[in-house]
């Protein structure tokens, strides 16, 4: 149990093995096991970079509320084999509280690991696999971690019924494996605290992805293209199966410059669009963006990040695309950068950037991450959103119509192709109000502050951050990196620290005028996210007025941020 | 009613813009801005239900000079923009138009898949074997031999063959025309537009200003011998061994144009459900 956590009582388990031992299935049975037993939790995947054969690592943390993010250490480590396990070690922390249990067939638990003095517990998983006809070592983990993790046997079963819907041999040896698995810790006398549990009724579980492919579709996208990329792909992959359900289409582009380019198409048509890919992919795609910016395309581009630059880490998480989200556009070109401060936070935020995207006629981008985007969540179900952005569509037969008119707000009518009598040509180049391409100076300034006004007159003001707490500090953050901070500053709250926290949903356009108010009467600010070149904070001396002292952490990834790491530097620079 | 003197809605010039092309005095392009009009009106689809899509180059800038709806995008990528919105949109006519430059060296990626994913969209390249706009460089279409700053005494690089290719890579509908014979340009584009999938016609189309040695196009041009084929690897042979300025419909396939998946209506609900434990 998590004791130093004054916020989240939660139990950590690390599952490993070799690529095909199961341990994903194992961890993705137990944390629906755990769901169905009226606990929340959270269970990440780690991999090498291998498709098949490589050696990967379930991560869960099971929470009697909601939890979004890993804890310091992990109260369990089981691993199947150990092989290639030692590359784990810096992501699986553990400690002379935690177990590790280990199948001694497999050989000594590795240094890695033993050096942390945790008691180890052997369970000999796959000689009691083979007691059982066709039994497997991952189902035998499953009901040992079941077991620890004080669920009942009647629920493991029906976690494994739910994934073995075909029943037969196959599910009968999977129920025996793990009930033999249960009983050999039960042998062991090994257990840990009790997690309160809740109602499950009504929960879901989802991933990162799943979430920001349903906020899309919430949000009324119809239009998808697709080229593959991790940590992106199942975002597609979902939206493949969904969007023809409720009437939309998804293609499947030749590399990211068609992808973009045909949702750019079908947006032009007049049906929302997006696509999805990771920063490579979006290096391909800001070309095309800034084609959005000046035609006044509405558009949602969503980048997983993950470890840059170039093909960088693909499987493991970092913000480092902060900058490119930003900046990577040529020539002055205002857009929407939208960033999920949680995994259950990708489904609303995402549909936000689509209704920013539908009535500012612009594109927006979402920057989750790979923590968010591959890991999945116990939550309620999410509420809706008042969020169905509309774009303003011109009327047939508007006399002397002029797609870019200077509008007030900066917004003007969109005529749908089919549309008589408002026939008009989109336009990359610079143009006038009619949409005819110009170099001239006046035409060129013209569309410039339309641009900008369009984004500077639209209301932020529901969702343009988090704020939380109250006092003379703050910790001002993103993404990511919310969900540890929350939990290191509640552990300071109990500690009698006076925070406050305040993650930025809206990255772009900056709004320095709400961060300055969001901040008054700060005397100091930590500024926490996951860069190694500390893009965030630059970004804030940059964009915003910050009217006090700044302090920085900032980190590369790709492990995670921990809360703790974050707490020590929350008393370090804030406390004192 | 008399079929025969029923009036038609449309003519050539209701597909006209009143906007002044940048092409120079003598440009090939606008005698296929005229053979697109004659074609539409040949067709009678209503202006507001075609749209013209192009990437950069100087034919790029044709969708302007329309009376339909207009897409002047990014170099290269008119394709993909034409394909989103048929796939979007199926019920509009999308023609997507552009240079040798814009389709077949920065796009050239997307002509092969274009041509593979047989989306019922026609693509008409005006062919100058030059990049026009930068003023003069060679083109992958340009013979190997002609001399430009950038490529002094020629690239050396035998050019590519775009209507092959086009074979190759699963387009249903492969022609070849020279704009100097907009009326023939013109049943090029009815038949492209008529026929399902991807349909390709390239258009000879000189460059009297970097090129005027293509002043001599109009006497080199003449019109296939033969009847076009549904056999792609006759076509192909036809091609690969003929003048380079053979002109007509070289082939029309019979593969069926591109359908999106489908699947039996839900409510948002439902597949929201699929979340619940």
């Amino acid at each position: 149990m998590n004791r130093d956590n004054a916020a989240i009582q939660s139990l950590s388990f690390a599952i490993v093995g070799s690529g095909g031992a199961g341990v994903m299935t194992a961890g993705q049975m137990l944390l629906d096991a755990a769901a169905r037993a009226g606990l929340c939790g959270l269970m990440s995947r780690s991999s090498g970079p291998q498709i098949r054969g490589g050696e990967a690592a379930a991560l869960l943390r099971l929470a009697s509320t909601q939890v979004e993010s890993h804890g310091d250490r992990f109260d369990v480590l089981l691993a199947v084999d150990w092989q290639n396990a030692h590359r784990f070690a810096s992501e699986i922390p553990i400690d002379a509280r935690s177990f590790v249990v280990g199948d001694p067939a497999e050989g000594a638990v590795p240094e890695a690991f033993s050096a942390a003095g945790a008691r180890i517990v052997p369970v000999p998983l796959k000689a009691i696999a083979k007691k059982v006809p066709g039994g497997r070592p991952n189902m035998v983990a499953l009901g040992a971690l079941g077991a620890l993790a004080g669920i009942g046997a009647e629920t493991l079963a029906r976690a494994i019924e739910a994934t073995l819907q075909k029943g037969g041999e196959a599910l009968k040896s999977s129920l025996a494996a793990m009930q033999a698995g249960m009983a050999a810790v039960a042998e062991a006398g090994v257990s840990l605290p009790r997690l309160a549990a809740g109602q499950a009724a009504g929960r879901w579980t989802i991933t990162g992805n799943e979430a920001t492919g349903l906020g899309a579709v919430r949000g009324g996208v119809r239009f998808v293209a697709a080229y593959p990329i991790t940590p992106a792909t199942e975002i597609l992959e979902w939206l493949s199966s969904a969007l023809p359900r409720v009437g939309g289409t998804l293609v499947q582009a030749e590399d990211e410059l068609a992808s973009i380019n045909m949702a750019i198409g079908a947006s032009y048509g007049g049906v929302p669009s997006l696509t999805a890919t990771s920063g490579p992919g979006l290096s391909l795609m800001t070309e095309a963006l800034g084609l959005a910016v000046a035609a006044e395309i509405p558009l949602v581009v969503v980048d997983v990040m993950r470890g840059g630059p170039s093909t960088g880490i693909p499987t493991k998480s970092e913000q480092a695309d902060l900058n490119i989200a930003l900046y990577g556009l040529h020539g002055d070109a205002p857009h929407v950068v939208v960033a999920p401060n949680s995994i259950a936070d990708c489904l609303p935020a995402t549909q936000w950037a689509v209704h920013l995207a539908e009535t500012l006629q612009v594109p927006a981008l979402v920057l989750p991450d790979q923590s968010m985007g591959q890991s999945r969540i116990v939550l309620e179900r999410p509420a809706s959103l008042p969020l169905a952005g509309a774009r303003l569509v011109a009327e047939p037969e508007t006399a002397n119509y002029r797609r870019y008119a200077l509008t007030p707000s900066g917004i003007s009518p969109m005529a749908r192709p089919g549309t008589r009598g408002t026939a008009y040509t989109a336009d990359g180049l610079e143009h006038s109000e009619r949409g005819i391409p110009s170099s001239q100076a006046g035409d060129h300034l013209a569309q410039l502050d339309k641009r900008a006004r369009k984004l500077d007159h639209a209301d932020y003001s529901r969702y343009w951050a988090e704020i939380e707490g109250e006092g003379d500090v703050a910790v001002v953050t993103w993404g990511s990196c919310t969900a540890p901070v929350r939990e290191a500053l509640a552990r300071a709250r109990a500690e009698g620290v006076k925070a406050r926290l305040v993650s930025l949903r809206l990255l772009a356009p900056a709004q320095p005028e709400r961060l300055a108010a969001a901040l008054a009467g700060v005397r100091r600010i930590l500024v926490v996210e996951q860069t190694h070149s500390g893009q965030f904070h630059r970004y804030l001396r940059a964009a915003f007025d910050l009217p006090c002292e700044t302090r920085v952490f900032h980190r590369a990834g790709p492990l995670p941020m921990r809360p703790g790491e974050i707490h020590s530097k929350i008393v370090k620079e804030l406390a004192a | 009613m008399n079929i025969a003197t029923a009036p038609q809605p449309f003519s050539a010039n209701d597909y006209k813009s009143d906007y002044k092309p940048v092409w120079c005095p003598g440009c090939g392009d606008y005698s296929v801005l005229l053979a697109f009009t004659k074609a539409m009106a040949q067709l009678q689809r209503p202006p507001e239900e075609i749209a013209v899509i192009s990437g950069i180059g100087c034919s790029s800038r044709i969708p302007a000079y329309t009376n339909c709806y207009g897409f002047h995008g990014v170099h290269g990528r008119a394709l993909p923009v034409g394909t989103g919105l048929k796939v979007a949109r199926p019920e509009l006519t999308v023609i997507v138009a552009g240079g040798d430059g814009d389709g077949f060296s920065i796009g050239g990626n997307h002509f092969l898949h274009a041509c593979r994913r047989n989306i019922d969209i026609t693509y008409i390249v005006m062919d100058n074997r030059v990049y026009g706009m930068t003023k003069g460089q060679p083109s992958p279409t340009t013979e190997p031999d002609w001399d430009s700053a950038l490529a002094p005494g020629g690239t050396g690089l035998r050019p590519f063959h775009p209507l092959v290719i086009a074979l190759a890579s699963g387009a249903n509908f492969v022609a070849r025309g020279f704009s100097g014979d907009p009326n023939g340009c013109a049943d090029l584009i009815v038949q492209a537009v008529r026929h399902p999938g991807f349909s390709f016609v390239e258009i000879l189309s000189p460059c009297v200003t970097f090129r005027p040695d293509q002043r001599e196009w109009g006497k080199m041009v003449h019109a296939a011998p033969v009847n076009p084929t549904d056999d792609a690897a006759r076509a192909a042979r036809r091609i690969m061994t003929d003048d380079g300025f053979n002109t007509g419909v070289l082939y029309a396939g019979n593969r069926a144009p591109f359908r999106p998946q489908t699947a039996p209506a839900a409510g948002l609900d439902a597949i929201e459900a699929e979340f619940a434990l």
